[in-house]
């Protein structure tokens, strides 16, 4: 069959779509640079800040399993939950202090429970799913509970003391080190789940979570793929956990509660499911809204939170990050995705 | 000899007190052009569901190409080469009609296996998925999202996704259902297009494309086989004529 010349043209089109699609793009150094620069202009903040950092790590490890996979989860907190204690307990219990191999740890711990528990519940769909992940997270706080003589329990993990980072670099009171630290792990991980989101495995997930029948009907192994990238949450969140832990220098078992689920899941959709920066943007809005309510009212400054979830769920469903690509195209340019 | 490349054996299915299939026993050949018609409710995509895993038979056996896929999930079904559309569009409505394209064919060569390999790395899935698009006339739409394709095209991207799974059999239920009859020749032109290699179930309610388009037919009524047949035997068949009575009268051999 002769191709006609709009057909070539459309072609081309098309095959630099795909080649384009997944390549960085100017807009996406914004938050990164926004992040150096908060160092340099905020010494006094820093401790807040790789709380943040923390939080947004832990929002990416949910967009991969929420807003790619499309699997909806209430106990994502398990995971945060797992890595904390891990790397809390190696070092106050175990003595191993060093940072790195820590968090490693972390990881490979959350990602057996999200493996093992992803396996049984990633059969199960909409409010089953809903409520075995949530579920899980409950079952694990408990867990931790009845050996409250290992975890410390609700009283908290005390005792965890970090060796200097790569042997070199010590911790201090503002907190520049664990910033820092915070802000590397972000990026390494962040450039690990941009390139899986951009992968065909990753475009497999979006296929599992706008039209599974297909990706059936398609001799996609659904079930497969799910766990894998549950597992790959998992570990995301139990890295973020154990960040948590070395930074504090302290857990307890609200780390695994169900507070922790729900604003994870919150500062998702506030910032925007299902493209990668989303994860930025929500934990910064609710963790600057929250430490700025806090002080105005210490008691009621959830319902400050609870009405931006309002404003965005019901006017901007694709989340801030949403109306900020459609403010982008407004103004005639186009923004990351 | 050789096995058909697909036969059901017996297959029944029952939901409590309601049989939608009854003891059904079809053979496909390689290349065969099968007409599966039957008032409303005659179970005839229930029958499609029992054949790709959709829904477990209560008795009988599913073959492909003589080998026993009656336990087999619906994925590995797909994989062994038996692929279906849908009666109601099954597309992936937020991706654009090139990516739709790009993951049946990556699940089709366990390209999407891979998690650090950019999608658009492989010029060979890209040129396929535009050999798809360009033969179904799509390629112009390449870049839309399917939401916002028109319906008759929504149709032909259905059929597009099916035959980049390189189907050996293929199950069309109602392909031109919903189109406008200025579209709908898109569609015949598609099906007629088709890999005469390939056995092919279609259900339809235009009489039209079912005397155009099969050779044999398979009358279904109440989950049981009524009669199979050539087109112009069916046509004739009194009691084919009694249930289509105040339904649509088959017009035997209208062009077929």
């Amino acid at each position: 069959m002769a191709a006609s010349k709009p057909d070539l043209a459309a072609r081309a089109r098309a095959a630099e779509f795909l080649l384009r699609r997944h390549r960085l793009r100017a807009a996406e150094a914004l938050p990164w640079l926004a992040a150096v620069l908060a160092y340099f202009v905020f010494p006094g903040h820093l401790v807040f800040g790789s709380q943040l950092l923390i939080m947004v790590l832990f929002a990416l490890s949910l967009d991969l399993i929420l807003g790619y996979a499309g699997i909806v989860s209430l106990g994502h907190a398990a995971f945060f939950g797992t890595g904390a204690y891990t790397a809390g307990m190696l070092a106050a219990r175990c003595g191993w202090t060093e940072p790195l191999s820590g968090l490693l740890a972390a990881g490979a711990a959350a990602a057996l429970v999200g493996w093992v528990s992803g396996w049984f519940l990633l059969r199960y769909r909409g409010l089953a799913l809903l409520m075995l992940t949530l579920a899980t997270a409950i079952m694990l706080q408990e867990l931790g509970n009845v050996r409250a003589d290992i975890t410390g329990g609700f009283d908290g993990l005390t005792g965890i003391t970090i060796a200097p980072l790569l042997g070199r670099f010590h911790y201090d009171l503002y907190g520049h080190t664990n910033y820092l630290y915070a802000l590397a792990v972000l990026f390494l991980l962040f450039l690990l789940v941009r390139r899986i989101v951009y992968s065909p495995f990753g475009q497999a997930l979006t296929g599992i979570r706008e039209n599974v029948r297909r990706m059936h009907a398609l001799g996609s192994p659904v079930h497969r793929r799910l766990v894998v990238a549950y597992t790959i949450g998992a570990a995301i969140a139990g890295i973020a956990g154990g960040l948590f832990a070395q930074s504090n220098e302290f857990v307890t078992l609200g780390v695994l509660g169900f507070d922790r689920s729900a604003a994870v899941l919150v500062m998702l959709i506030l910032g925007g499911a299902g493209r990668l920066y989303g994860a930025f943007v929500g934990a910064a809005v609710y963790m600057l809204l929250e430490d700025y309510l806090a002080k105005l009212s210490p008691e009621f400054w959830e319902f400050g939170i609870g009405l931006l979830l309002v404003l965005t769920v019901l006017f901007a469903r694709r989340g801030l990050l949403g109306l900020l690509e459609d403010a982008g195209r407004h103004f005639g340019r186009g923004a990351p995705r | 000899m050789t096995a058909a490349a697909l036969e059901t054996r017996g297959v029944s299915k029952s939901f409590g007190a309601l049989a939608v299939a009854r003891d059904i026993s079809l053979t496909l050949p390689r290349g065969a052009r099968r007409g599966l018609i039957g008032p409303n409710g005659a179970g005839k995509t229930s029958l499609v569901n029992l054949i790709t895993g959709v829904l477990k038979p209560s008795a009988g056996r599913v073959l492909l190409d003589g080998e026993d896929i009656t336990h087999l999930p619906q994925a590995a079904r797909a994989r062994r080469g038996l692929a279906r559309t849908f009666q109601i569009n099954q597309l992936f409505r937020g991706l654009s009609v090139l990516e739709n394209l790009c993951l049946a064919i990556g699940e089709r060569t366990g390209a999407c296996n891979n998690l650090f390999r950019p999608a658009g790395s492989k010029p060979q899935v890209i040129e396929e998925a535009l050999e798809h698009l360009a033969a179904h006339r799509l390629i112009e739409d390449a870049l839309k999202p399917v939401r916002e394709l028109a319906y008759g095209r929504q149709r032909l991207l259905e059929i597009a996704m099916a035959l980049a799974q390189h189907p050996r059999v293929l199950l069309l239920d109602e392909p031109a259902a919903g189109v406008s009859s200025h579209e709908s020749h898109f569609i015949l032109d598609a099906l007629e297009r088709l890999d005469s290699d390939i056995a092919i179930l279609i259900i339809e309610h235009d009489m039209d494309v079912i005397f155009r388009f099969a050779r044999e037919i398979t009358v279904l009524v109440g989950g049981a086989v009524l009669m199979e047949g050539l087109p112009e035997e069916v046509a004739k068949d009194p009691r084919v004529r009694a249930v289509y009575l105040g339904e649509e009268e088959p017009r035997g051999g209208g062009g077929g």
